[in-house]
């Protein structure tokens, strides 16, 4: 029976998408979860700093540089300590040691970077090393400055540097230091000027083991496949991490609302009495409830687990109008010969429920599943723009509440909504086109409509 | 719930008077029994939603906090007690608290209050908010709903009324011409109600207050609000178009699909044949043989739509910014004001009973078949 369904799919074209789409998520979920295992995406999502400082903030995706018909800069990193710059050490005769770190880079891009950052590793006793640095523009200018005494951990942000601003020529030091003077644009459209940059940086320790290493980041205005949030959050991480928590809050929640509300539907025609009176009582106390007040107060007095709410939404969901639709048909189907073949040879009544009626069932159960799957995926989201997602879980609905507390769209990062959105709609048309096409094969009502 | 038995003939008269008589204690013995079991439900769901909303013992402090308020503010507006030394007045207002309480009974075990609040909530006795209040300042739960209820009526009112008109009235159209391109279209874009309201929302914020900068992010009216009534309509109408075309795109392909699934099955019945056979033309037809028998779950869904205005839309509101009911419940949580929350609970509660319990007998009055009482 299910080969000859599965033909029958294949003769609806948006069925056919929409199972293509959904297989697809099933795959990026399990490459998210091979790629990222749990930990390492908990670490990156929630990781703080020192996992993200390497990204710029706000940053669209890379790939928009395409569209934008621009080349703006990706953020990259020159370190000491690995090697990428080079660093001399002189040893003086009276006990000093001079330090330089030589960055040398090449900067072809159309815009400025969105920001630069030292962060010195420093190692000393008591004195503070001194640093100062030289600043090298491809047309032979250059500026001095720095000149601080630093300590370990010490992070040099260009951008507040209020003297530096100054002295090229009062714009934000980001920009002024690739500015190219010459060109004669007007305030507000000036253009960085391409070609190859250094940064000399000479640091003085006053300790024989004392020692300085310094990673300069340069943080561009675009960042990966997916851009970046407001706390310089890789993107990526969330939106593939989201595909996992999306599919697997559907599929659990429509498949337990749906298994429990047909076997419960079944329990109660069988026995009918007081049973049946009790099941169809509960589900007009439950109609009363409000379902999603419900789910906030939850999420807002209890616990915001996603496994919580998952649990609430199924016993939510359960008592509701399916229960009695499947009940009216389960009615019919008690009274087939078949089940009445079965009470004659003495069938109990847990063998007649499972093996008789829930069968029959089935074909009437997989559409309605499937159909119901883009709904929890989306009520799921929906909780999370409430501001109630998982507080662990990096989730699609998460990166949502996020760029709407931080009005992304009125700040213009489009990409931030766009990216999540987009998935969470390609997932709720693939469950929904497939559960369409499932329903309109499987309910004999529809055929030919 | 009692079937009808044939009675005897005796006489003509008598029958008819005990027809009458039957008649009116079967209507009135049903009327008895659905207000009973409506009325437990209501009982049953409020009790239950008051249990989840006072985990914790929210409700308590509450009550504690506003009896503290009130007894404090009463000492102090009096100059007799307001000139005492401080350390009588505090002890005079602490004794004056716990007398409050025992009398309210906050030092009963929180079972036995339970009921109390239900009680409360079913005389629709709605009390007062712990730090939620109106525009105007009142902390009257009432007050607040009810300053609340005309952004929610409008928004929701005007979005449910176009789409529930539109759909059923474009159904029909294409339930006429099944199989077009139109109607194709339909059936391939319903899929797209599986995205709620407010996700279209965030779009349409995108595109036309983002992008374009034709339509603004939210709220109800501009700031400061236009003075003359025209201008102050048009900047209600430029607001409202956002919102209210999300709520109404989400749901409307599904809306027209399952409208036109629905009158179809009807239009295939065997006496709208036999009217076509008749030569009968096709709005004869659609009134009288499709329309009608389906007008009973046209009312119903028509009826659940006027009381589903009442709950508003959460997200949608919140997302928009938009002063309404959905916005105020979601913040009431936001802020352990179960008695807002309550309050929004008991009203639905009566509407959805009293609906159902109408729709009984709207049955009755459109469909010569249904008899009130008659059957399950």
């Amino acid at each position: 029976m299910f080969k000859k369904s599965f033909r029958e799919i294949t003769r609806y074209p948006s069925a056919i998408v929409g199972l293509a789409v959904v297989l697809l998520m099933f795959v990026v979920a399990i490459y998210a979860v091979i790629k990222i295992p749990y930990r390492e995406a908990i670490r990156l999502w929630r990781g703080g700093e020192d996992v993200w400082y390497h990204n710029p903030r706000n940053a669209s995706p890379a790939w928009m540089n395409f569209f934008w018909g621009k080349n703006l800069p990706e953020s990259f990193f020159l370190n000491s300590a690995d090697g990428t710059a080079e660093k001399t050490v002189v040893e003086n005769p009276d006990g000093t040691r001079q330090i330089t770190i030589n960055y040398t880079f090449d900067f072809p891009y159309d815009g400025f970077p969105q920001e630069l950052i030292l962060y010195f590793d420093v190692a000393f006793a008591e004195k503070q090393p001194f640093i100062a640095m030289e600043w090298l523009t491809p047309d032979g200018r250059r500026f001095q400055f720095g000149n601080i005494g630093v300590t370990a951990q010490q992070t040099y942000r260009f951008s507040q540097d209020q003297k530096l601003s100054r002295k090229v020529g009062g714009m934000a030091p980001q920009k002024g230091l690739f500015w190219d003077v010459f060109s004669d644009a007007r305030p507000g459209e000036e253009m960085p000027l391409k070609g190859t940059y250094q940064l000399i940086l000479t640091g003085t320790t006053f300790e024989p083991d004392s020692d300085i290493d310094a990673e300069l980041v340069v943080h561009g205005q675009v960042a990966g496949l997916a851009g970046t949030d407001h706390q310089r959050r890789d993107l990526s991480v969330a939106l593939l991490w989201g595909t996992p928590v999306a599919l697997i809050f559907g599929l659990v929640a429509a498949l337990g609302t749906s298994v429990l509300t047909m076997i419960i539907a079944a329990i109660g025609t069988w026995y009918g009495g007081w049973v049946d009176e009790m099941i169809q009582r509960i589900t007009e106390v439950n109609l009363v409830l409000p379902f999603l007040s419900i789910l906030i107060m939850v999420g807002t007095f209890y616990s915001r687990s996603i496994w919580t709410i998952l649990g609430m939404t199924i016993l939510l969901s359960i008592f509701t109008g399916s229960i009695k639709a499947y009940r009216a048909i389960f009615l019919q189907v008690k009274e087939s010969t078949y089940i009445e073949a079965a009470r004659a040879y003495g069938a109990g009544n847990g063998r007649i429920i499972f093996h008789y009626l829930i069968p029959r069932m089935i074909p009437l159960l997989i559409p309605g599943l499937v159909s119901s799957i883009p709904i929890f995926v989306f009520l799921e989201a929906s909780l999370a723009v409430l501001g109630i997602g998982d507080p662990v879980l990096p989730t699609w609905g998460k990166i949502i509440f996020d760029a709407q507390t931080q009005d992304a769209l009125y700040k213009g990062f489009y990409y931030w909504i766009l990216e999540p959105a987009a998935l969470l709609m390609a997932t709720g048309l693939g469950f929904a086109m497939l559960g369409f096409a499932l329903d309109r094969i499987f309910n004999p009502r529809l055929r030919g409509i | 719930m009692s079937v009808e038995t044939s009675t005897a003939p005796s006489g003509i008269e008598a029958s008819n008077k005990k027809a009458a008589s039957s008649t009116f204690t079967r209507v009135a013995k049903y009327t008895l029994a659905r207000v009973v079991t409506l009325f437990l439900t209501v009982v049953v769901g409020v009790f239950l939603t008051i249990m989840i909303a006072n985990m914790g013992g929210y409700v308590d402090t509450i009550m504690r906090g506003e009896i503290r308020e009130r007894v404090t503010m009463q000492m102090l507006a009096s100059p007799a007690i307001s000139n005492m030394a401080p350390e009588q007045r505090d002890r005079m207002v602490l004794d004056k608290i716990a007398q409050e309480e025992e009398r309210l009974g906050l030092n009963q075990p929180f079972i036995v209050r339970s009921f109390r609040y239900l009680a409360d909530a079913l005389t629709l006795n709605l009390g007062r908010a712990k730090n939620m209040t109106s525009d105007s300042g009142s902390k009257q739960v009432r007050l607040i709903i009810l300053e609340r209820l005309p952004p929610t009526l409008l928004l929701m009112g005007s979005s449910q009324l176009v789409l529930f008109f539109s759909s059923v009235f474009l159904a029909l159209t294409l339930s006429r011409r099944y199989g077009s391109l139109w109607d194709k279209l339909v059936v391939a874009l319903s899929p797209t109600s599986a995205a709620p309201p407010w996700f279209y929302g965030i779009f349409f914020i995108l595109i036309f207050a983002a992008l374009l900068r034709w339509l603004p992010f939210g709220g109800m009216v501009g700031a400061p609000p236009p003075d003359t009534a025209i201008e102050y309509t048009l900047d209600l109408l430029k607001h409202l178009l956002l919102p209210a075309s999300a709520l109404i795109i989400s749901s409307f392909f599904l809306s027209i699909y399952n409208w036109r699934t629905f009158f179809l099955i009807y239009s295939s019945e065997d006496y709208v044949d036999m009217a076509k056979a008749k030569g009968l033309t096709s709005r004869d037809i659609e009134r009288r043989y499709v329309l009608r028998p389906t007008l009973p779950t046209i009312i119903t869904q028509f009826a659940l739509l006027l009381i589903g205005l009442w709950q508003g839309a959460i997200i949608t509101e919140t997302i928009f910014n938009w002063p309404g009911l959905g916005r105020t419940l979601y913040r009431a949580i936001g802020q352990y004001e179960i008695p807002v929350i309550v309050a929004s609970t008991i009203i639905y509660a009566y509407l959805l009973a009293i609906t159902v319990f109408a729709l009984d007998f709207v049955y009755a009055l459109v469909d010569p078949r249904v008899k009130v009482g008659s059957g399950s």
